[in-house]
């Protein structure tokens, strides 16, 4: 069952769409696939999480583009937000 | 596709026919709400400022006033001020007939020899023209007439992905038809700069909406000491799952639709020409609200993940959300929900025709829900304070 989405191909995360418990399934369509991930953390409902591995300072993408980077790293089914992502800082952005 | 709207003898379209009374100064609110108070049928317009103000400030709280009662949304105003304000009775009637022919009436409390004098002429003023607009009838006119401003506020994921999406459709279909779209809030385009540069239908367009968006963050920075992108997102937009500036600018462009933007005008002004345009100015939801309104824009379309209900004194704002928790919780003042988006049940392309038709019927006469509660919030922006 489907509780999860991913905006566009080359995003590094997806937005689940029900609060989810450390440990459950989060399911969602990539192209003709379905792909299901075991979240390592809680997830609150239409937050983040990673599907891709993220190391300390690399970016995140969502919407095919880069949203922040990560403050430190990031394993595949974590929240992702404000405990380990921020905005790029100014100067580069 | 055509709406019932008033014709004005200047030419405007409004879609709603407001008879406006507000004081010049605030000084002379008092007066200017107690003859609506006795008028049935008249709009009370707040104004905070009028006088104490920098030339700047002055001038752009001109701009926006007569910016508001320029919208065809607008029947006449009477304007009640204090007598010895910076803004005088020359000022406002030479910027509003700049703009515009339409009825116009002033009284001044020092004159008129106190508060109920005053009062009492003004409520004269009033009641005839009450009368006068009641005369003016809804004809059927071409979406090209129609201005829609474009509003976020208490944003959380969903608007990114289903109401501003949803939005943007319906942005698409009133640019198609030759009518105009007014998108703003600087701050929050900041992460989608580059993007927003692309959009320019020129490239000198796209470096001006690049530069006004690099430019905001550099000035609010250096004027307040602070880091923009600490400040917003904001805590509410944080704890429904937005994480940083560049995420939430990213979604909120999604309700400018596909479509070049044709220009980018500074806080203020008014867009007479047709087409999609982005105004330079705070993304503080009441205020820039009142700037897409000043602008033109005879309807605003407000999309909002937490939930906000404000208004505008003078032109119907629907509210959006993508948020099905937050339509169902928060229901007596939410207008349409995108949320089908999210579940499949709907394309984005049924639901942007579907909030077109109910934007077609709200400027056709239904009342959103933030005209039933009588939400009527008014700001302006200023540069610097009251001396």
């Amino acid at each position: 069952m489907l509780n999860s989405f991913i905006i566009n191909g080359k995003d590094d995360v997806v937005t689940v769409t029900e609060p989810i418990q450390k440990g459950a399934q989060v399911s969602f369509e990539l192209g003709q696939e379905i792909v299901s991930i075991p979240a390592v953390t809680d997830i609150p409902k239409y937050h983040k999480m990673a599907i891709h591995p993220v190391k300390k300072h690399d970016v995140v993408l969502k919407y095919g583009e880069v949203i922040g980077r990560a403050t430190q790293d990031i394993q595949v089914g974590e929240h992702v937000h404000t405990q380990n992502l921020e905005d790029l800082p100014r100067e580069e952005g | 596709m055509t709406f019932m709207g008033y014709r004005r003898d200047d030419g405007r379209v409004g879609v709603r026919n407001h008879v406006v009374v507000m004081p010049g100064v605030l000084c002379g609110e008092v007066a200017a709400r107690k003859i609506t108070e006795q008028v049935e049928g008249t709009t009370f317009l707040y104004n905070q400022n009028g006088c104490g103000q920098n030339p700047k400030d002055l001038a752009v709280t001109l701009d926006i006033l007569t910016g508001l009662i320029a919208n065809g949304n607008v029947y006449g105003v009477l304007v009640v001020g204090l007598g010895c304000e910076f803004l005088r009775k020359d000022d406002y009637e030479k910027a509003i007939r700049e703009k515009t022919g339409k009825p116009f009436y002033y009284l001044c409390i020092q004159e008129e020899g106190g508060i109920a004098r005053t009062v009492k002429k003004g409520a004269e003023i009033a009641r005839k023209m009450v009368e006068d607009a009641a005369k003016c009838k809804r004809e059927e006119v071409e979406l090209s007439e129609l201005t829609l401003g474009l509003e976020c506020g208490g944003s959380d994921p969903t608007s990114g992905f289903s109401s501003n999406t949803v939005l943007g459709r319906v942005t698409d279909s009133i640019i198609e038809a030759g009518g105009s779209a007014i998108m703003s809030e600087t701050a929050e385009a900041i992460g989608a700069e580059h993007i927003m540069r692309a959009r320019g239908k020129t490239p000198a367009i796209g470096e001006k909406l690049y530069n006004a968006i690099v430019n905001w963050e550099r000035d609010w920075f250096e004027e307040s000491g602070e880091n923009i992108r600490e400040s917003n997102p904001s805590p509410g937009n944080k704890e429904g799952g937005l994480t940083t500036l560049a995420e939430k600018s990213l979604g909120c462009i999604h309700k400018s639709g596909k479509y070049p933007f044709d220009d980018c005008y500074e806080y203020g002004k008014i867009i007479d020409k047709k087409g999609l345009f982005f105004i330079n100015a705070t993304s503080y939801d009441v205020v820039n609200t009142v700037a897409l309104v000043a602008a033109g824009a005879q309807v605003v379309a407000f999309t909002t993940g937490r939930g906000n209900p404000i208004g505008n004194p003078i032109a119907p704002v629907i509210k959006i959300t993508g948020n099905h928790d937050a339509a169902e919780w928060l229901e007596d003042f939410i207008d349409f929900d995108t949320s089908a988006s999210i579940t499949g049940e709907k394309s984005f392309a049924e639901l942007g025709q579907e909030l077109l038709n109910f934007t077609l019927d709200i400027c056709s006469g239904k009342k959103t829900k933030a005209e039933i509660n009588g939400a009527c919030e008014m700001g302006i922006n200023q540069n610097y304070s009251y001396a």
